[in-house]
């Protein structure tokens, strides 16, 4: 089982995290177009290369955000959403 | 007749218990220590299974696991490996695969019949006439596999256990164990494994008829027993590795997990035969396996034999033969070269004759072909891999020593993502570019010589050290460089075959010639056609002799065949031991007891066991008549349930109001204190998701429940969305930790009111109220919910207070006829009230203008999860709506059932039944179905296809379907 690290908890198994989809940021509901917001409700990239996702540690209920790269098999990083500079 | 030689330094076995066991019918003695095979191998036993396809008689090949000549079955195991299973006291083995008995063995025939057997016979043969094929396939299907299964297998526990260590060192041989030495001595945790019952590998056997290797083990391993640094697990085998370093560790007892920081694999190689016509007679072994016989278990591997050889192990081998006792004739050198000046000088001294650039052409066997008589010896021409044979030389012998070559034990090495290269100096893959913490070392790495597997060892610890981040300078060294220690083609080609390459599978030379001739040549597809490495050994023995093969019919390097994935598990693992327990954990609700005491039929209902109905023992009840009883309590006097598994969050903080708004649907800003309203959730993309109920029990405090298979998944959404959006909220999680019921009926009021000083009458607490007191002496909330009745009462209270608050009321009813209901009634009750259940009556694509939820949409606020994509939605026409329908009165024709589609006039799929049931009280079957929005209005009649095809008219009637009681003039 692989091993991924919770910014708040350290190197945790697998078995604890949630995988909640891929990071996007949202266009703005009031000035972008039906088109630009479907694209964003339903599109996902899913060539290899590093992906921003979503991620849950259930135990003590913390999303944070990883950056894996899904070419290499590795995560590059991971942290709270909105802190990445603070790392 | 013993084979059994004086006490030697170092062996295995303890002469001071002496045991007696069984095989085939025959009384054989053995010590302790003694594996079942070196204990028939001593006592003369010399043919100790057949093989998988031509029934040929066998004996050690390999003596280490690597083949599977000697596999036995104790009546209750199927698959005994004998060379490495301890013998123990009164054992009764049998060799698996044969029809009476391992001598007689009646499908000995076989081996005749091997011409009209070649290599894919089956995929080719027996399909015409097709109607034999029946036949033949019971015939084939009979003769294949090894072993019978045991049906009557006792179920043994084996644990899973867990272990952590800063390096992991796989095999315990030189390299190994100076690499735990050195690891240890930089405070590094070290956990060194072996598949040997005891450690030291070749420095156990590898003697070459002198002590030093002997010298060289006891100080590495009284070092590493005095290292408190290290856990030495022998017996036990490394399973796979798995990604960041996690290595099943096997062992009889079971399996032990183990996370490691960084991996060295010291693992070693296995010795490959050279390939020459009946090769596979008893007697004829490797000769790593007459060193271990002689070394481990003082056992002589035969009187007088022959060594062939194609390397310097072989020379070595002969000295350890000659070391005790055994006349060694010659030995047979396929090599020009022939082997180093000192090495072949003490051969000879020791009497026995060199034969450079000869071969065995041939061995020969007894009259009973159960052993080897002779050896047909021939000049070989290295280049074209022809023996000579007008030059040949017969030499009687009843044993023969082989020694061609080595393959690396690299399966770890593959499944951790090495890249591996052909190194020509060595004649092997070695690593050549290995992942991050995984290290390789010893012959696994290429390194042969002895002095320089143990700096090579050292050399890989103090890299992982480096690793895991200490400082060490790295020990310079360079590897002494040895006489290739495999031959790049030890194969003897041979006009009539019987050359075998993979003793498993019966695979001789001409096999492999046959499949690239059919075009499987490719390594992969070679594999697959030949079955070359599928038989139980997995290729250990095999493989790098089929590559060497292929590499040559193609006539491309080696290195350019490659090798096939070397997959977990490294070796054959009992079922029993990667089988878990059944482990299905579920959670009770307070009452849970109370439920199964009174006869509830207690369902999964996601984590949570629920009563689906009550039917008491003795009461006869039939799961309809229960469900259709509990229905009508709650329409005409009282019924209770437990809803302890709603979700129930509590969402505190400034933010509170502000969050909801922006979470569901609906409006709770403005929301009163003592209120609730419906919480509708959707995703972004308009979907619903989920329903509950939001109280505002204080300005900056909301009570929220959830549809109870949504408690987890809602709960983690607003955990995200709160620090998505830098909300000032706090959310607990109350779903385990309140237990909640539901009293409804038109008696229910009278119920409740018997045990709070809450007013619940119309005026004090009318539909939609929420209000804080104390039931039957409890701190408790109350909420007047329409659910399933126009009347009904949602009573949470802390858990534990559950089953006291539950049976007051039950007692409180009693004279109202208050019955318990379960989920079934709760279904039709709520279709009564014309209520859809989201994710049941909704699928993933449904939105709530489609699910008639319009009311809950505020679409004027800023922002909701959804309304971008709603706004979206409403502009569009709408295809179909959920809606309520009824069967004709009377209706008793096949009973359409969920998911039977709804049927337009042209016999177009128009829709779908989502729920449907017979309802007591009304007398009438009543549902839900997505209809087209033109045939969704009252009274509108649309036909549904029942599983049989047949068409059941419907009309679309308005909820709830209490009216449908006042037509009838009720």
């Amino acid at each position: 089982m692989k091993l991924l690290q919770c910014p708040i908890n350290g190197i945790r198994p697998l078995s604890e995290f949630t995988y909640g989809g891929e990071y996007r940021d949202m266009p703005n509901p009031d000035t972008c177009s039906d088109k630009e917001w479907a694209a964003y409700v339903h599109y996902r990239h899913g060539a290899p290369g590093v992906k921003k996702e979503w991620w849950y540690h259930g135990p003590s209920g913390t999303w944070f955000i990883a950056e894996r790269d899904t070419m290499a098999d590795k995560v590059v990083r991971t942290y709270i959403a909105g802190q990445e500079e603070a790392k | 007749m013993t084979s059994r030689i004086a006490k030697k330094r170092g062996e295995w076995i303890n002469r001071d218990k002496p045991l007696t066991f069984e095989y085939e019918g025959q009384q054989v003695q053995g010590y302790e220590g003694d594996t079942i095979s070196s204990a028939l191998w001593a006592n003369g036993i010399r043919v100790l299974g057949r093989s998988f396809k031509y029934h040929r008689a066998r004996g050690l090949l390999s003596f280490a696991n690597h083949d599977v000549n000697a596999l036995m079955t104790d009546g209750e195991d199927t698959n005994i490996r004998a060379d490495v299973w301890p013998v123990s006291h009164d054992m009764k083995l049998k060799a698996v695969n044969t029809d009476g008995g391992v001598i007689k063995d009646k499908n000995k025939y076989i081996d005749y019949l091997s011409p009209f057997l070649p290599v894919g016979f089956y995929y080719k043969t027996f399909y015409k006439p097709k109607r034999m094929f029946p036949f033949w396939e019971d015939k084939i299907r009979k003769a294949a596999g090894l072993g019978e299964v045991n049906f009557n297998y006792p179920r043994h526990i084996r644990p899973k256990r867990h272990a952590h260590c800063d390096v992991l060192v796989v095999g315990a041989g030189a390299a190994g164990l100076s690499a735990a030495l050195t690891a240890a001595a930089e405070g590094l945790s070290v956990i060194l494994v072996d598949e040997n019952r005891q450690a030291g590998g070749s420095l156990s056997y590898d003697y070459a008829g002198d002590q030093t290797s002997a010298d060289t083990l006891n100080t590495l391993l009284s070092e590493v027993e005095a290292n408190s640094n290290i856990r030495l697990i022998t017996d036990a085998y490394a399973g796979g590795y798995y990604t960041d370093h996690l290595v099943p560790i096997v062992e009889k007892s079971g399996i032990t997990k183990v996370r490691a920081q960084s991996v060295i694999v010291a693992t070693g190689v296995f010795e490959q035969p050279p390939v020459f016509r009946y090769n596979d007679l008893p007697g004829v072994m490797l000769g790593s396996a007459a060193q271990r016989l002689v070394h481990r278990y003082a056992v002589k591997p035969f009187e007088k034999g022959v060594v062939v050889t194609a390397n310097d192990h072989g020379y070595r081998t002969a000295l350890d033969l000659a070391s005790v006792g055994v006349e060694v004739v010659a030995v047979i050198d396929m090599r020009i070269s022939g082997a180093g000046q000192e090495l072949t000088q003490k051969v000879k001294d020791s009497g026995i004759s060199v034969h450079k650039g000869s071969c065995i052409y041939e061995a020969v066997p007894t009259g009973d072909k159960l052993g080897v008589k002779e050896v047909v010896v021939c000049p070989y021409n290295e280049n074209t891999a022809e023996a000579d044979t007008s030059r040949s030389v017969r030499l009687s012998c009843d044993g023969v020593a082989m020694s061609a070559g080595w393959a690396p034990a690299a399966a770890l090495l593959y499944q951790a993502g090495t890249k591996m290269g052909y190194d020509y100096d060595v004649e092997q893959f070695v690593p050549a570019q290995l992942p991050e913490g995984v290290f390789a070392a010893g012959k696994v790495n290429g390194v042969f010589d002895l002095k320089s597997r143990q700096q090579d060892g050292r050399r890989a610890a103090t890299e992982a050290a480096n690793y895991l981040g200490k400082v060490v300078q790295l020990e310079s060294f360079k590897a002494a460089s040895v006489n290739r220690p495999s031959h790049p083609y030890p194969i003897v080609n041979h006009s009539k075959g019987k050359n075998f390459v993979d003793f498993d599978e019966d695979i001789q030379v001409k096999d492999f010639i046959n499949a690239a001739k059919e075009g499987f040549d490719n390594i992969e597809l070679m594999k697959r056609f030949t079955t070359v490495g599928m038989g139980p050994s997995q290729g250990k023995h095999s493989n790098m002799n089929a590559i060497r093969i292929l590499a040559r019919i193609r006539q491309l390097p080696v290195e350019k065949i490659g090798t096939t994935t070397a997959r977990p598990f490294f070796h054959p693992t009992p079922i029993g031991h990667l089988g878990g327990r059944g482990f299905h954990p579920h959670r009770y609700t307070a009452m849970h007891q109370w439920h199964v005491d009174h006869g509830g039929e207690m369902m999964e209902a996601g984590v949570w066991m629920r009563p689906a109905y009550y039917a008491p023992a003795g009461s006869g009840l039939t799961a309809s008549e229960a469900v259709q009883q509990e229905t009508l309590a709650v329409r005409e006097s009282v019924g209770m349930i437990d809803g302890s598994t709603l979700g129930k969050i509590e969402v505190f903080g400034s933010d509170a109001g502000a969050f909801l708004e922006r979470f569901y649907t609906g409006k709770f800003a403005d929301q009163k204190v003592g209120g609730s309203r419906i919480a509708m959730l959707l995703d972004e993309a308009g979907v619903v998701s989920d329903d509950g109920v939001a109280v505002r029990m204080a300005e900056d405090q909301f009570y929220v429940s959830t549809n109870s298979s949504n408690a987890a998944t809602v709960y983690r959404e607003m955990q995200r969305y709160v620090q998505l959006w830098k909300m000032q909220v706090t959310l607990v999680n109350l779903t385990g930790a309140m237990a909640a019921m539901t009293v409804a009926g038109p008696k229910s009021r009278d119920v409740v009111a018997a045990l709070t000083e809450i007013d619940v009458s119309e005026a004090g607490m009318g539909k939609g109220a929420f209000r804080t007191g104390k039931v039957a002496g409890v701190d408790a909330r109350v909420m007047r919910v329409s659910f399933v009745a126009d009347l009904a009462f949602e009573i949470h209270v802390p858990y534990r207070a559950g089953l006291h608050v539950w049976k007051a009321l039950m007692e409180a009813g009693k004279s109202s006829g208050i019955r318990p209901f379960g989920t079934d009634a709760q279904r039709l009750l709520r279709l009564e009230m014309g209520h859809h259940l989201v994710s049941h009556d909704t699928d993933g694509l449904t939105n709530p203008f489609e699910a008639h939820s319009e009311s809950l949409v505020a679409m004027d606020k800023p922002f909701f999860i959804g309304q971008r994509s709603l706004k979206i939605l409403e502009k569009k026409p709408l295809n179909k709506k959920l809606t309520t329908f009824v069967l004709d009165p009377g209706f008793n024709g096949e009973m359409p059932n969920e998911c039977n589609l709804v049927i337009d006039s042209a016999s177009r799929i128009a829709g779908r039944v989502t729920s449907i049931s017979y309802s007591g009280y009304l007398d009438r079957h009543i549902g839900f179905a997505f209809v087209p929005p033109e045939q969704s209005h009252d009274g509108a009649r649309f036909q549904i296809r029942t599983d049989s095809g047949a068409m059941v008219s419907a009309t679309a009637c308005n909820a709830p379907f209490f009216h449908l009681l006042e037509s009838r003039g009720e």
